[in-house]
C-alpha cells in the first residue's frame, strides 16, 4: 500500500440528537480510487464537509499527508491540496465557465490580490483554466454564463473548478447525480483519466459505475463505516447486501 | 498590448472589458452643463458627489454582495475631517480631500475586520448599528461636531491657489466631476483584474469561495477599506464644497438613499450608481417644493417597483430592452 | 435626576415589554421563513393611529380599541403578505430590504399625510391613569397594566406553541422548513397565519406605546431599530430570545437615559454591536 494521502482518526459528529459521523477511521492511500457508499442519509457527505472544513468535528483529527490539518480553515485545506466538488451545483450562475475557472487558477498562483492589471494580461492564468476546460470537452460553450449551460455541464465545471486548484486529494460528492445513465460512464471515464498522482474518493450510488472504478469501496451506515475492502469482498459481504437489499437504495 | 499577441480566450475576456462609445458619450455629456446650464452646476456637482458615493457602495454590494444599511458612516467621517481640517485654518483642499481619504480608509479597515465576518441578517444589523453608533457619537460630540447645528466656520482656500470656490459652483462642479471621473477609472481598473473577478465570485457564490481556495474574508476586508476610502472623498468632497457638515451626513437616511440611488441605476454595472445619482438627484431638485414627506412616499413606490419589476434597475432593464429590439430585428 | 434603583428597573421593564411586543412576530417569522421584514413597524404604526382615531375621534373607550388595532394590522398584513411579501420568498435578503423599506417609507408618508408630523395624544381612562403605591414604591398603572397584558400574552404565546397542533406546525416550521415541507406541512399557510399574527401583536404594542413613548409619523423608523436590535440580540426564533432580549434592552436603555443622558442611544447601538460580534446568533439563536 502507498503511504497515506488522507486519513482521518476518531472522527465524530452530532446534529444535536442526531449522530451523523462516529468514530470514523479513513485511510485514502495516494493515487488510488476509493468508492463511499452507503444509503441516503448516511452521512456521506457530511464526512466531506468535516474532511474539507465545512463543519467543525465534535472530535477527532484529519491528516493531509503527515500534516494534521484539523485546525486549518477550508480555503488553507485547498491550498495544501484537499478538495472537493459538491453534490448538488455550487457554481458562479453569472460567471461564464472560463471566467470561474480563471479565478480558480488566480487564487490558486496569487493573482486574485492583485487589482491593477488587467485579467486578460495575465495569459498564463487564462490559458490554464482555458486547457482545463478543452481537456473536459466544455471548450466550446465556456464563454456562456455558467446558469445557461447543460446540467451535463455544470456536471463537469464542478469537476473542472476542482482540477484548477491542483488538487493533491479530490472528494467527489455524487459527480454524476442527477445525470443520465448512459451520460455518467463517461462522466466516470474522465473521472479515471484523471493524473494517478491525484488521490480519489467518489461518493456514488450506482453499483456497476463503483465497481468498475474503485480499487476499493467504503460502506456507511447511520454515520459509522460498516465495512471497508476490495470491490469482490464487498459484493460478497452479507452485511452490506443487508443494508442494500433490506433497506432503502436510493431512497 | 497588441491584439495579435492575445490568445482566443483571452481576446473573448478582453472584448467584455473594452471601452465602448456610448462611455465615451457619457463622460463627454458630464461636460454639457458648463455649457448648457451654468445655473445647475451647484447641482450637479452634489450630483457628482453624489455618483461617487453610489459607485462606492457599487463596489461592496454591486460586486461583492455585501448589504450594508450603514454606508453612510464613512462619507461622514470623510466629511467631518475634511470639515475639521479646514475650520481649524488649514483650507488647502486637496490635502484636506486626501486627510478624509485616510481617516475614512483607517475606519473602514477597523471595521472591514467585522464585516467579512458576517453575512445575512446578521450582516444588515451590524452595518446598521455601526452606522447608528457613529451618528449618536457625533451627535453627543458637539463640541467637536457642533452637534444639531452642524459644523459652522468651514473655509476652503483657492484650488491650486488659483480658482475659488464660487457661488456658481464652477469650481465645485469641476473639481468634484474631475475626483469622479478618477475614482471611476480606479473602480474600473479593479472590478476589470483578477481582484475584481474574486470579488464577483463573493457575490456569486460565497459557499464555493472557499472550496476553491479563495480568502474570501480578505477580499472583502480589502474592497471594504476601498470602498471607504472612497466615500470618505465624496463626504470630504461634500464638506468643502458647501463649507459646511451636517449631521444628516452620517444619518441612516442617506445610507438609506445612496442604497435606493444604486438600486435604482442598477448595481453591479460601475455606471448604475452614477446614472441612479443623476436620475434621483434631479427628481429631488424638480420637486423640491413639495413636502418631503410625499417625497418620500414616491421613494417608496419606486422601490417597491424597482424590487419587483426592475430588479437589475435602469441600466439592466435597458439593456433588456436594447436585447429584445435586437432580436426582433 | 435621581431615581430609585428599583423606578428605573420596573420602567425599564415595562419599556421592555412594549419593546417585546413589538418584535415578537418579526422574531418568529425571520425565524421561519428569513424573510428581512423591516416594515414590520409599520404594522405597529398602523395599529396606534388605529386606537387614536378610535378613541380621540370616535370617542371609543380605550380598551376597546385595542382588539381593533390588533384587527387591522393582522388585516392589512395579510393583505401585504399576499400581494408582495409572497413574491420575494427565496429573494435575495437586498431585495427583501429594499421592499420593505420602500413600505416603510409609504407608510410613513401616508401617515404624515393623514395626520400630520405632530405627537398623536391618547385618552387614557381614569382607571389607567396615575400611581399606586405597593411595598413602598410608587408605581405607575398604566405601565402595571402593560407588564400584566405583555405576561399574559407570553403565556398564551408559549402555551399555544407548546401544546396546539399549529404550534407544533411552527415549532417544525422554524426548527427546519425542508424537513416541515417533507412532513407534509404546508409552510407558506403556516407563515402566513403567524405573519399576520406577529404584524397583529405589533398593531397591539403600537397601539399600547402611544402612552410610553409616543406616537408620530415616523413611529415605523424610530423603533425598527429597537425591534431588530430585540429580534438580533434575543436570536431569530426564539420567544424567550425576545422576551430577556427586550428586557435587557428596556432596562438598560431607561438605565442609560437616567443615569447618562448625555450618551443618548450611543450606549444602547454599543452593547447591541457588542454582543452580536461575541454571538452572531442572538443570545439564543441556535443556527
Ligand atoms: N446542517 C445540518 N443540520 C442538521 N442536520 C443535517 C445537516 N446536514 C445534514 N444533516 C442530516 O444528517 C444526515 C446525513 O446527511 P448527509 O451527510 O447529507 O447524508 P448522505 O450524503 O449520506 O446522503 C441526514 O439525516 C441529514 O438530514
Ligand atoms: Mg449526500
Amino acid at each position: 500500500m502507498n503511504a497515506l494521502a488522507l486519513a482521518t482518526r476518531g472522527l465524530d459528529k452530532s446534529f444535536g440528537s442526531l449522530v451523523v459521523a462516529k468514530d470514523i477511521e479513513l485511510k485514502l492511500p495516494q493515487g488510488e480510487r476509493y468508492a463511499l457508499i452507503g444509503p441516503n442519509g448516511a452521512g456521506k457527505t457530511t464526512l466531506i464537509n468535516l474532511m474539507t472544513g465545512m463543519l467543525k468535528p465534535d472530535r477527532g483529527h484529519i491528516f493531509l499527508g503527515e500534516k494534521d490539518i484539523t485546525a486549518l480553515k477550508p480555503e488553507e485545506r485547498v491550498k495544501c491540496g484537499l478538495v472537493r466538488t459538491f453534490q448538488i451545483n455550487t457554481l458562479f450562475p453569472h460567471l461564464s465557465a472560463l471566467e470561474a475557472v480563471t479565478l480558480t487558477v488566480c487564487e490558486r498562483r496569487g493573482y486574485a490580490r492583485s487589482w491593477w492589471r488587467k485579467l486578460p494580461a495575465y495569459g498564463d492564468a487564462v490559458e490554464e483554466a482555458h486547457a482545463i476546460l478543452v481537456s473536459l470537452r466544455l471548450a466550446a460553450s465556456c464563454y456562456r454564463p455558467t446558469r445557461e449551460l447543460a446540467y451535463g455541464q455544470q456536471r463537469l465545471l464542478e469537476i473542472a473548478l476542482a482540477l484548477a486548484t491542483k488538487p493533491k486529494v479530490l472528494l467527489l460528492d455524487e459527480p454524476a447525480a442527477g445525470v443520465p445513465q448512459g451520460e455518467s460512464a463517461e462522466l466516470f471515464s474522465v473521472i479515471s483519466d484523471l493524473s494517478r498522482d491525484i488521490a480519489v474518493l467518489f461518493i456514488e450510488h450506482d453499483m456497476n459505475v463503483v465497481f468498475r472504478f474503485a480499487h476499493r469501496i467504503i460502506v456507511m451506515v447511520g454515520g459509522r463505516i460498516l465495512v471497508e475492502g476490495t470491490p469482490r469482498e464487498i459484493a460478497a459481504d452479507v452485511r452490506v447486501r443487508d443494508v442494500y437489499l433490506g433497506g432503502t437504495r436510493h431512497g | 498590448m497588441t491584439p495579435f499577441t492575445l490568445s482566443e480566450p483571452q481576446r473573448h475576456l478582453e472584448a467584455q472589458i473594452r471601452w465602448q462609445p456610448v462611455e465615451l458619450a457619457f463622460w463627454l455629456a458630464t461636460l454639457l452643463p458648463f455649457v448648457f446650464a451654468p445655473n445647475y452646476l451647484v447641482l450637479a456637482s452634489q450630483i457628482a458627489i453624489t455618483a461617487l458615493f453610489a459607485l462606492s457602495l457599487d463596489l461592496i454590494l454591486g460586486y461583492a454582495g455585501i448589504v450594508s444599511l450603514g454606508h453612510a458612516a464613512y462619507f461622514g467621517f470623510g466629511s467631518y475631517t475634511a470639515g475639521l481640517i479646514a475650520k481649524w485654518g488649514w483650507g488647502e483642499p486637496l490635502t484636506g480631500l486626501a486627510a478624509a481619504a485616510v481617516a475614512a480608509g483607517v475606519l473602514g479597515y477597523a471595521t472591514s475586520f467585522i464585516i467579512a465576518r458576517f453575512r445575512h441578517l446578521a450582516l444588515i444589523m451590524i452595518t446598521l448599528g455601526l452606522g447608528l453608533l457613529l451618528a449618536e457619537a457625533a451627535n453627543s460630540a458637539g463640541w467637536l461636531t457642533g452637534g444639531a447645528d452642524g459644523l459652522q466656520g468651514v473655509r476652503m482656500w483657492k484650488l491650486f491657489g488659483a480658482f475659488q470656490f464660487d457661488l456658481y459652483g464652477t469650481t465645485a462642479y469641476t473639481y468634484s466631476l474631475t475626483i469622479l471621473f478618477l475614482a471611476f477609472l480606479l473602480a474600473r481598473r479593479l472590478i476589470n483584474s483578477p481582484f475584481g473577478l474574486a470579488l464577483r465570485g463573493i457575490r456569486e457564490n460565497a459557499v464555493r469561495m472557499p472550496a476553491i481556495g479563495a480568502p474570501s474574508p480578505a477580499h472583502i476586508r480589502k474592497i471594504y477599506t476601498i470602498a471607504a476610502v472612497m466615500a470618505g472623498v465624496a463626504g470630504g468632497l461634500l464638506a468643502q464644497t458647501t463649507e459646511t457638515v451636517s449631521l444628516e451626513t452620517l444619518g441612516f437616511a442617506r445610507s438609506a438613499d445612496v442604497l435606493v440611488i444604486l438600486i435604482l441605476g442598477g448595481a453591479g454595472r460601475l455606471y448604475g450608481g452614477l446614472v441612479g445619482a443623476i436620475i434621483y438627484m434631479v427628481a429631488r431638485d424638480q420637486f423640491s417644493g413639495i413636502n418631503p414627506q410625499y417625497w418620500y412616499f414616491w421613494i417608496g413606490t419606486l422601490l417597491i417597483a424597482v424590487v419587483l419589476f426592475l430588479p437589475n434597475g435602469v441600466l439592466g432593464g435597458l439593456t433588456r430592452l436594447m436585447r429584445l429590439v435586437r432580436s426582433a430585428a | 435626576m435621581i431615581a430609585s434603583a428599583f423606578g428605573v428597573l420596573f420602567d425599564g421593564f415595562a419599556y421592555g415589554m412594549l419593546l417585546f411586543l413589538l418584535s415578537v412576530g418579526l422574531s418568529v417569522t425571520l425565524g421561519m421563513m428569513n424573510f428581512v421584514n423591516l416594515a414590520h413597524c409599520s404594522f405597529a404604526m398602523l395599529g396606534g393611529f388605529v386606537t387614536v382615531t378610535l378613541t380621540n375621534d370616535l370617542g371609543w373607550p380605550f380598551l376597546a380599541s385595542l382588539p381593533l388595532a390588533f384587527l387591522s394590522a393582522a388585516l392589512v398584513s395579510i393583505a401585504l403578505e399576499r400581494v408582495l411579501y409572497r413574491r420575494l420568498y427565496g429573494a435575495s435578503d437586498l431585495a427583501q430590504c429594499l421592499l420593505t423599506i420602500g413600505i416603510v417609507f409609504v407608510s410613513v408618508a401616508v401617515a404624515a399625510y393623514i395626520y400630520g408630523t405632530i405627537q398623536q395624544p391618547v385618552n387614557l381612562p381614569s382607571y389607567l391613569r396615575g400611581s399606586v403605591a405597593i411595598m413602598g414604591q410608587s408605581l405607575g398603572v398604566y405601565r402595571l397594566f402593560l407588564i400584566g397584558v405583555s405576561i399574559v400574552i407570553t403565556a398564551v404565546l408559549v402555551a399555544a406553541l407548546e401544546f396546539t397542533r399549529f404550534g407544533a406546525q411552527v415549532r417544525a416550521a422554524v426548527d427546519n422548513q425542508r424537513m416541515a415541507r417533507g412532513l407534509g406541512i404546508d409552510v407558506d399557510r403556516v407563515f402566513a397565519v403567524t405573519f399576520a399574527l406577529g404584524s397583529g401583536l405589533a398593531g397591539l404594542g403600537g397601539a399600547l406605546a402611544i402612552e410610553i413613548v409616543g406616537l408620530d409619523h415616523a413611529f415605523a423608523f424610530t423603533y425598527l431599530i429597537y425591534v431588530l436590535i430585540v429580534v438580533a440580540v434575543g436570536g431569530l426564533g426564539s420567544i424567550a430570545g425576545s422576551f430577556v432580549a427586550a428586557s435587557l434592552l428596556g432596562i438598560s436603555d431607561m438605565a442609560g437615559k437616567y443615569y447618562f443622558p448625555e450618551l443618548g442611544a450611543f450606549l444602547i447601538y454599543f452593547v447591541m454591536v457588542a454582543l452580536l460580534m461575541w454571538r452572531p446568533l442572538g443570545l439564543f439563536g441556535r443556527r
